[in-house]
């Protein structure tokens, strides 16, 4: 299982990286934690006849405020998983304290030490964590390419199937997040810990004197895309477990997810009822502030 | 003689592994040598009209591309000397036909392994498809395609019969009626299979480097397939990363790379990448029971009939053949329980699938998991307590050694009192209050009990009841002292984990009154040790080590007769201990044994004649077999919104007789519980109707990790064995028999409420949560 | 014509020059290069974790790391464990709890360990020991003895606790 020959580049910047991709056509691949892409080559599913090495490039590691709208963070794209795990920036647990709660659930530890955020969004898989918590919180991709930068909404962005609105020679280089969600969840099944998810929900909630003003549910590993479902059940009703329970069938009932090798369609539908409900219970939570 | 005998003495081997400094065949390094890749087939079932290899013969670093034709069409051949097996000659490459996806076809050698999976991408091969056979429902079936010239069962045995069981299942209270099938597994060693062979100039021999479980059958069945001598071929398996019965049998590539070496003078390796580990080597236990069992209103068993079939793949393997699975569980079926009418047919069906070679445990996680069903089937049809039905039927202290209908002498044991201590021990650890406290709390829970016994250490007279051409059992060992008094241990097993660098040299340095760091084992190589027959069917410890502790009596012997000569005393009050030869119960009267090593050496002439030379002896051991005993208990959780099931407590009473070093038994026990439990809950081999591998990576196959695992509680029991050299029983694959059924059994008391029940394993989150849609069921 | 490339890296504290194909990953580099075979290959696909080092601080599947990304790094293989020939405190726990059988697999549970240890040794609770040792994979040993040693030596190494002569 070795891979098939390509030409390999290091990028020291991100203008070099973009440069590079131009120069190298279609068929080169950007190589960041190299953890969704170095499999596909060692089985020779990829065969990429360049690489851009860009996990060099200084800068593009951070999780930080927005400057000009306090309430936002943004992420260099190549944040790695474990950096979002461990961080107790007040930035990030305040507000977006569901990304390192998430990050948990992202394989095993030497694999978030080396996975990028940018990287997950990049390889666009539909039950991945950071994909749905992207479109959950409305996140903006941002791209650079020979053009110069351009900014793509997370709903908008993820295709199909690892498949994504990037351009061949666009690199993704920061994923915004403008709006905090102060009550957001995220749990998955998956068939072993550490495993890709068979289902996942990612659920938002506005919860206001015991009662749901509204809420946002999105789901992966129920088609080719992280679907986001009609929460309407939410809206007026008390924060109980009823109300989150009766969402979860719902969302079950919303969607028409595939058959495959861990479990058909009816087995995606329990999981999705269970899910969204036990997502929305942990939401409804209010979370830990954590003092500047 | 308990001086080093149940010691958990430190494991020798630890030292260079944690250092980095194993020896696998991967680490090796030899100036020149050459990559092999193999090139196989995409098909599961076709005919092979035209290889050509011009390009790849032509790719940068190729030294050559062999195929069947250009290396003379050699085969392995297994026999069994029964009128029912068919043969089935496995070419080394497929020369007219390929069987299953990922047989190879042709070898590619190269200067390095990339460039050598590069030209092989450049053979092309003129495939004709033909329709595959991807189950045993498939081949069996009037018309079914054929995958050799016979039809596809290839082996059909009656291996017992009872012409009163029409009457007596006419006449019986309850008769239980079931179908149990378990899905085809992988063994799935850390290590791959390799080999890197070379010619050797001056001892005119090829050598061979394995990673196998038995070197001396690598080395007959090389010479079989190749036409060569076998004093002309050495196998020498250095440090083997596991190996389960994968590597118990002898591989097709080994010999592909033998031939080789052998046509380019030059060194050649080959090392098996994960995707071919999982579709192109060899799998097991794919087996299905249609059984029926007549009891009685108490709860005991009449008469028991089983049909059982196994998937065996394409091919016999080398040198145990297909036969291997379909007699285990035929002969084996009735385990601990007295049956006393019984019948039972095996079959091992071809299929167009990697052969089945015999993973751990062979047929008995299956055939265990079937007699515990039945009990439970029973208990639940007769409103009786379901150990109680087994407490009924268990061979008992007292009628030890039992002979059964399956014609085996069980030697003695203790089903019965495992069996009470593992209930005892649950009941004061309060499982079943915890297992309450969960369904009260909205959960599903339960818990399972699996007894068993583990036939292990087969000698010769036992294994030729199967009538393998070639018949394993005995094993031979050298024990031999140097002048310092350190001694070196050669046997014909081949350990891979199991610890025989340090229990063997307990077991010698026991018999001679030295210290196990002075012993040290040489295992693997067949110029050094006698024949033997390698590391499998958890016999090493009883034959390897029996034969050694033989070899050592007459060694220790020896240094007795000549310490009793230098301390003017008689042999019989010589006693070797603490590194001395001393007269008992007088300190004063002792010699040190590298003093007595040193006269034998160097001061031969001061010795009369019948004490003189060398410090060494050989031995045999061939036991009729021994069994070990266990029960295990297992709880698992079943989260009712996701169907999700985990093992929350795992609780095994182990008898395996006299324990040599319980560290190393008891890390047997959890590795082979977690294989166990993991067969329930995770591992099948899968594929498509048109035979295509589905579970290709270790993304879809998925193998247990600590996540998956819960501690293993072990007690242990000892009754010695009467037919082993040290009292000792083998063990080896006891937690991968027991867990299945243990599991099982838990998973089936957690649905106690409804009407699903599982006869199959795994059992998966999504065969659960549909099993409980179906029956209507509240999760 | 191969994608070469001339790189300089530290292995264990030790400098090596040399030149490899671009598709050469850091664990046959290792290996077949510069011959530190204690790093093994179980799949190549970055599941089974036997060839976790440690690159520039952090733990890596070597099978998923090109050698020519290493240039101008640090990395820590099993053969830098040991100070000579004495074994490490995380090396002699693996033994005392029987945490390997066949040894394959070895190496890369004692990187991973390392990794994790050398971040935070403190916080290590039995259930996150068993989280933390489920990143690799091992079919001898149950895993039980490998968490039992993960765990005595975070415990060993606690601020404040003595050093290895403690019981």
């Amino acid at each position: 299982m070795k891979p098939a020959p390509f030409a390999y580049h290091r990028a020291h910047s991100v203008a070099e990286a973009v440069a590079l991709l131009a120069e190298l056509g279609e068929e080169a691949k950007i190589l960041a934690g190299g953890l969704s892409l170095v499999p596909m080559m060692n089985f020779r599913l990829a065969r990429p006849t360049a690489l851009v090495d860009v996990s060099r490039i200084d800068g593009l590691s951070y999780l930080r405020a927005d400057a000009a709208d306090a309430a936002g963070l943004r992420i260099g794209a190549l944040t790695t998983h474990r950096t979002v795990e461990t961080s107790r920036d007040p930035a990030v647990l305040n507000g977006f304290g569901v990304l390192p709660r998430s990050a948990r659930w992202i394989g095993h530890y030497p694999i978030r030490s080396r996975g990028t955020f940018g990287g997950s969004i990049a390889h666009a898989d539909p039950a991945s964590e950071w994909c749905l918590l992207a479109v959950l919180l409305a996140a903006r991709i941002m791209l650079t390419g020979p053009d110069g930068q351009r900014t793509v909404p997370a709903a908008d962005f993820f295709e199909g199937y690892y498949s994504t609105a990037a351009a061949p020679d666009e690199m993704i280089t920061e994923i915004w997040f403008p709006e905090p969600a102060e009550r957001a969840a995220l749990t998955e099944f998956a068939p072993r810990q550490g495993d890709f998810a068979v289902v996942a929900a990612a659920v938002s909630v506005d919860v206001a004197d015991g009662v749901c003003r509204s809420g946002r549910v999105v789901l992966g590993g129920v088609g080719p895309l992280p679907v986001e479902v009609n929460a309407d059940p939410l809206s007026g009703q008390p924060a109980t477990a009823a109300t989150w329970q009766a969402m979860g069938e719902h969302a079950a009932g919303q969607i028409d997810p595939p058959d495959d090798a861990h479990g058909d369609a009816g087995f995606r539908r329990r999981l999705t009822a269970t899910l969204v409900s036990r997502a929305l219970a942990e939401a409804s939570q209010p979370g830990d502030e954590v003092q500047a | 003689m308990t001086g080093w005998i149940g010691a958990a003495l430190p494991r020798k081997e630890d030292r260079r592994m944690l250092l980095g400094r194993g020896r696998f065949v991967g680490d090796l390094t030899r100036p020149g040598l050459l990559h092999a890749a193999f090139v196989r087939s995409p098909h599961a079932h076709a005919l092979v009209n035209k290889i050509d290899g011009t390009a790849a013969s032509q790719a940068p670093g190729v030294e050559r591309l062999f195929t069947a034709e250009s290396l003379g069409c050699p085969y392995l051949l297994a026999m069994l000397e029964r009128d029912e097996f068919v043969p089935t000659a496995m070419p080394i490459l497929a020369g007219e036909k390929v069987r299953f996806v990922g047989e190879p076809v042709a070898v590619v050698i190269a200067d390095d392994a990339y460039r050598a999976e590069d030209a092989a991408e450049l053979v092309e091969v003129d495939w004709d498809p033909q329709p595959a056979v991807a189950s045993m429902e498939t081949a069996t079936a009037a018309g079914a395609p054929r995958l050799h010239d016979h039809g596809n069962c290839l082996v059909d045995l009656l291996m017992f019969d009872d012409d009163r069981l029409p009457e007596i299942f006419a006449g019986a209270a309850v008769t239980v009626s079931a179908t149990f099938s378990s899905a085809r597994v992988a063994a799935l060693p850390l290590e791959g299979r390799a080999c890197l062979a070379e010619w050797d100039d001056r001892d005119d021999q090829l050598v061979m480097h394995v990673s196998t479980q038995v070197p001396h059958q690598v080395r007959s069945g090389v010479a079989q397939a190749l036409g060569l001598p076998e004093r002309s071929i050495r196998v020498i398996a250095p440090d083997v990363g596991g190996g389960f019965g994968l590597k118990c049998v002898v591989g097709r590539e080994e010999v592909a790379v033998a031939a080789a070496a052998l046509r380019l003078r030059r060194p050649v390796r080959w090392t098996e990448d994960r995707q071919e580990n999982l579709t192109a080597a060899f799998h097991g236990h794919e087996q299905r029971y249609r059984v029926k069992a007549a009891f009685s209103q108490d709860g005991r068993i009449l008469g028991l009939d089983a049909e059982i079939d196994c998937d065996t793949g394409a091919y016999s393997v080398f040198p145990f053949t297909c036969a291997v699975e379909p007699l285990m569980a035929a002969t084996e079926l009735p385990g601990v329980y007295k049956v006393p009418a019984y019948r039972a047919r095996g079959r091992a069906i071809a299929t167009n699938k990697a052969p089945a070679a015999p993973y751990r445990g062979v047929s008995r996680p299956q055939i265990v998991l079937v007699m515990e069903r039945l009990m439970e089937k029973a208990a639940a049809a007769l409103e009786i307590g379901p150990l109680q039905v087994r407490r009924a039927n268990l061979i008992g202290k007292h009628e030890f050694p039992y002979t059964g209908v399956n014609k085996i002498t069980y030697d003695e044991g203790s089903y019965r009192e495992s069996l009470d201590l593992a209930e005892q021990i649950v009941t004061e650890k309060a499982w079943a209050a915890d297992r309450d406290r969960l369904r009260s709390a909205g959960l599903r829970a339960g818990i399972g009990y699996a007894c068993f016994s583990e036939r292990t250490a087969y000698g010769t007279p036992t294994m030729s009841q199967r009538r393998m051409r070639m018949t394993p059992g005995y094993d031979t060992a050298l024990v031999r002292m140097d002048p310092t008094g350190e001694v070196i241990v050669t046997t014909g097993t081949c350990g891979h984990g199991q610890g025989h660098e340090t229990t063997f040299a307990q077991i010698v340095a026991d018999r001679l009154g030295v210290h196990p760091g002075q012993v040290r084992l040489r295992q693997g190589d067949t110029d050094l040790a006698s024949y033997g027959w390698g590391t499998w069917g958890s016999r090493s410890v009883v034959i390897g080590g029996g034969a050694a502790g033989r070899a050592a009596d007459v060694v220790a012997g020896q240094l007795r007769k000549i310490a009793a000569s230098q301390l003017e005393a008689s042999p019989a009050d010589i006693e070797l201990a603490e590194g001395v030869a001393r007269v008992r119960g007088d300190d004063h009267a002792s010699i040190p044994i590298p003093e007595l090593a040193r006269l034998v050496h160097f001061q031969a002439h001061r010795l009369a004649e019948d004490l003189r030379y060398g410090l060494e002896a050989r031995a045999t051991f061939d036991p009729p077999g021994t069994f070990s005993n266990a029960c295990h208990v297992a709880m698992v959780v079943v989260d009712p919104g996701t169907c999700a099931i985990r093992l929350r407590r795992y609780l095994v009473v182990e008898d395996c007789g006299v324990v040599i070093n319980p560290m190393v038994v008891d890390g047997q026990v959890r590795g082979g519980v977690t294989q166990g439990a993991a067969a329930a809950l995770l591992e099948r081999v899968r594929f498509d109707p048109e035979g295509q591998p589905v579970s290709a990576t270790l993304m879809d196959y998925l193998a247990p990790t600590a996540a998956e695992m819960c501690a293993v509680d072990i007690v242990h029991l000892q009754t010695p064995s009467q037919f082993s050299e040290t009292g000792a029983k083998g063990m080896g694959e006891g937690g991968t028999i027991g867990a299945p059924a243990a599991v099982l059994g838990a998973i089936n008391d957690a649905l106690s409420d409804t009407d699903v029940r599982f006869d199959h394993i795994p059992v998966l989150p999504q065969d659960l949560s549909a099993a409980l849609n179906q029956a209507g069921a509240v999760p | 014509m191969k994608d070469m490339h001339a790189i300089s890296l530290k292995v264990n504290g030790r400098e090596h020059e040399l030149v490899v194909e671009a598709r050469r990953t850091l664990a046959d580099m290792l290996r077949h290069d510069l011959g530190y075979t204690g790093t093994h290959l179980g799949c190549e696909h970055g599941i089974c974790g036997a060839c976790t080092v440690v690159l520039d601080g952090a733990p890596v599947r070597a099978c998923l790391v090109f050698g020519v990304q290493a240039d101008g790094a640090e990395v820590r293989t099993v053969e830098g464990l040991a100070d000579g020939e004495q074994l490490s405190d995380l090396q002699q726990a693996f033994s005392d709890h029987h945490a390997l059988q066949c040894g394959f697999c070895t190496p890369g549970f004692l990187m991973l360990a390392e990794a994790y240890l050398a971040e935070d040794a403190t916080q290590l609770t039995e259930a996150r020991a068993r989280e933390l040792v489920a990143a690799n994979l091992c079919r001898c040993t149950g895993y039980q003895g490998i968490i039992e040693a993960v765990l005595a030596t975070a415990r060993a190494r606690r601020p404040g606790r003595k050093p290895a002569d403690e019981p």
